[in-house]
């Protein structure tokens, strides 16, 4: 009973304004989850061309920077469209602030993009032959063939940085604890293996079998380390106060609990088991179901990563 | 010249004198603040007693806000102040997740960051900041604390003794220029007290459904029908409106 009449036990607030609801929601979640995709096709597809031979892979020449292409505009629409100020997103190119990782992001998103459009169409028109015969941006693509071996090494230098940045965002966003963590670092890089494996696999049915081998073993590898370190973040966490209160919004009975949990056994776990059952066999429609429900899980971990700290009162 | 701010808490009654001076001087629109007082009771009847906190931005020496602003909007100023240039802002709200204190705000009507900026303005003209001028009982102290001779720098020689003079949160080294003498764990650490939601004094909003304009993506834009352009009149209609209704309804007076 004498403990309650404890003044450092008993402070309550009985007027203040109210707390700021969550600031970056769905439009960010689906950010880093696109641009995931869009440099992890291009980070697991170079490692397939180094493993095999391209001509077991007949689609990934063009079909692997055109889906990069299309994940990185949905990437770059919704960074524009969560402006408050959208059509200032120029300033960043006018005024640029090189301390700030949203510039140095942007900027190299926007080449990265750009080397990616190249690639995608060098690849499209020699895939397509009779595809805009006439015109003379397709010719050229068609007549530089010879130019997408040569970037290419450029771009999977790029997509890594890339795929890295968001991490760095998280990092100055210092009022947010749970994001200080060097693990971002890793949790950015195994999302990009996991979202590239996981797309990947849905367009490789007529690759070779060992290719799609190699698909089920990264998928299985980055569904586990990835599970583990949120694990590790779940029941280790000792960083400070304030990630420790972050965390109860995903420990039992927490506001975001049923949704990280959903998204760690739908999303992690169940794929892991079923791309290691297809590296034994060779099942084209469990990998591809291990493939989809793992997208879907990486989406719903980044939605509740990226919301909780933002519940926190500041001040 | 480092210009810095200095709350005696021993002093501070809770009138909200600076706050509505501060609302007033910049027209921060509603549901928006540059300053404002928490009120924290501490302790179980019949030994309570309530702490008045004035909180605004702290002008930090290695602010994260200008660290994290992609195109220098937010920026210091000769004389030390963090100022923020709303023209060349772009709403990416970066400044929002960086600073620590919850001091930056979207501003609805702009729809770009604000913040208290030490009234910059009024310091150019040589006055002070307005909610200086309406504190009752001086208890906000502002001044030159690179000047040894200066009020402030005299106030925090004269309490600094046994750690009497405190910043918020100094673990997170963004060197605040903004101090505390008379405050404690309970009034400057937001996680060492309680909110329970709906029972604050005058109002029972907790949470905001929404910082800055709802509707201000370029998609509403176009499925919207239009950007929707608010004002403290709208506001008030839209939010106090809908509360009162409830209110209302609930049986309130």
């Amino acid at each position: 009973m004498v403990e309650h009449t404890i003044e450092a036990t008993k402070a309550v607030v009985t007027l203040d304004v109210a707390i700021p609801g969550i600031i970056w929601g769905w439009m960010i979640t689906l950010n880093m989850w696109a641009k995931s995709i869009g440099t992890g096709v291009i980070l697991i597809g170079a490692f397939l061309l180094y493993r095999h031979n391209k001509e077991t892979m007949p689609n990934i020449r063009w079909l692997m920077p055109l889906i990069s292409f299309v994940a990185l505009n949905v990437f770059l629409l919704f960074t524009l469209v969560d402006l408050h100020q959208p059509l200032r997103m120029i300033n960043i190119f006018l005024h640029p602030h090189w301390s700030s990782a949203i510039t140095v992001g942007a900027w190299m998103a926007s080449l990265f993009t750009g080397l990616i459009t190249l690639l995608a169409l060098i690849g499209g028109m020699n895939e397509h032959q009779d595809f805009q015969r006439h015109c003379k941006v397709a010719n050229w693509a068609r007549s530089n063939n010879e130019l997408y071996e040569k970037i290419f090494p450029y771009v999977v230098f790029l997509a890594i940085p890339v795929t890295l940045y968001t991490a760095v965002i998280m990092a100055q966003s210092s009022a947010r604890e749970l994001w200080q963590a060097p693990t971002e670092l890793m949790q950015m890089l195994l999302a990009a293996f996991l979202a590239g494996s996981a797309t990947l696999i849905l367009i490789a049915d007529d690759w070779e079998a060992e290719a799609r081998k190699d698909l089920a073993l990264v998928l299985a590898i980055s569904t586990a380390f990835g599970f583990m370190m949120y694990m590790g973040e779940y029941f280790f966490s000792y960083k400070s106060a304030e990630a420790e209160e972050t965390l109860k919004y995903i420990h039992s009975g927490g506001t975001y609990s049923g949704e990280f949990w959903v998204a760690m056994i739908f999303g992690f776990l169940a794929p892991f088991f079923l791309a290691v059952s297809s590296i034994k066999e060779d099942n084209k429609t469990t990998l591809r179901f291990a493939a989809i429900i793992a997208l879907v899980g990486l989406y719903l971990a980044k939605d509740v990563w990226l919301k909780i700290p933002q519940l926190l009162p500041l001040s | 010249m480092k210009l810095g701010f200095l709350v005696d808490l021993n002093l501070c009654m809770g009138c909200k004198g600076c706050e509505i001076a501060c609302k007033v001087e910049n027209e921060v629109p509603l549901s928006s603040w540059r300053l404002r007082v928490k009120y924290i009771d501490v302790g179980t009847f019949p030994q309570t007693t309530r702490n008045f906190t004035p909180l605004r931005c702290n002008h930090c020496e290695n602010a994260p806000c200008v660290r994290i602003c992609p195109v220098s909007a937010l920026h210091y100023l000769e004389n030390g102040i963090v100022n923020i240039d709303s023209n060349r802002c772009i709403g990416c709200a970066g400044c929002m997740m960086a600073c620590p204190y919850g001091a930056i705000y979207m501003d609805p009507e702009t729809n770009t960051a604000d913040k208290c900026t030490y009234c910059a303005h009024r310091i150019e003209s040589g006055m002070m900041p307005s909610c200086v001028v309406a504190c009752p009982v001086e208890a906000n102290i502002f001044g030159d604390v690179d000047d040894a001779t200066s009020h402030i720098s005299r106030y925090i020689m004269e309490h600094q003794k046994n750690g009497g003079v405190q910043v918020r949160k100094p673990e997170k080294h963004t060197e605040p220029k903004h101090y505390y003498v008379g405050g404690g764990n309970q009034t400057l650490n937001p996680l060492a007290h309680e909110r329970i939601e709906g029972y604050n004094l005058f109002n029972n909003i907790t949470h905001l459904d929404h910082v800055g304009d709802p509707n201000h993506s370029i998609l509403d834009r176009f499925i919207g029908g239009g950007h929707t352009h608010y004002s403290n009149k709208s506001l008030a209609d839209e939010k106090i409106g809908s509360k009162t209704k409830e209110h209302e309804t609930q049986g309130g007076h």
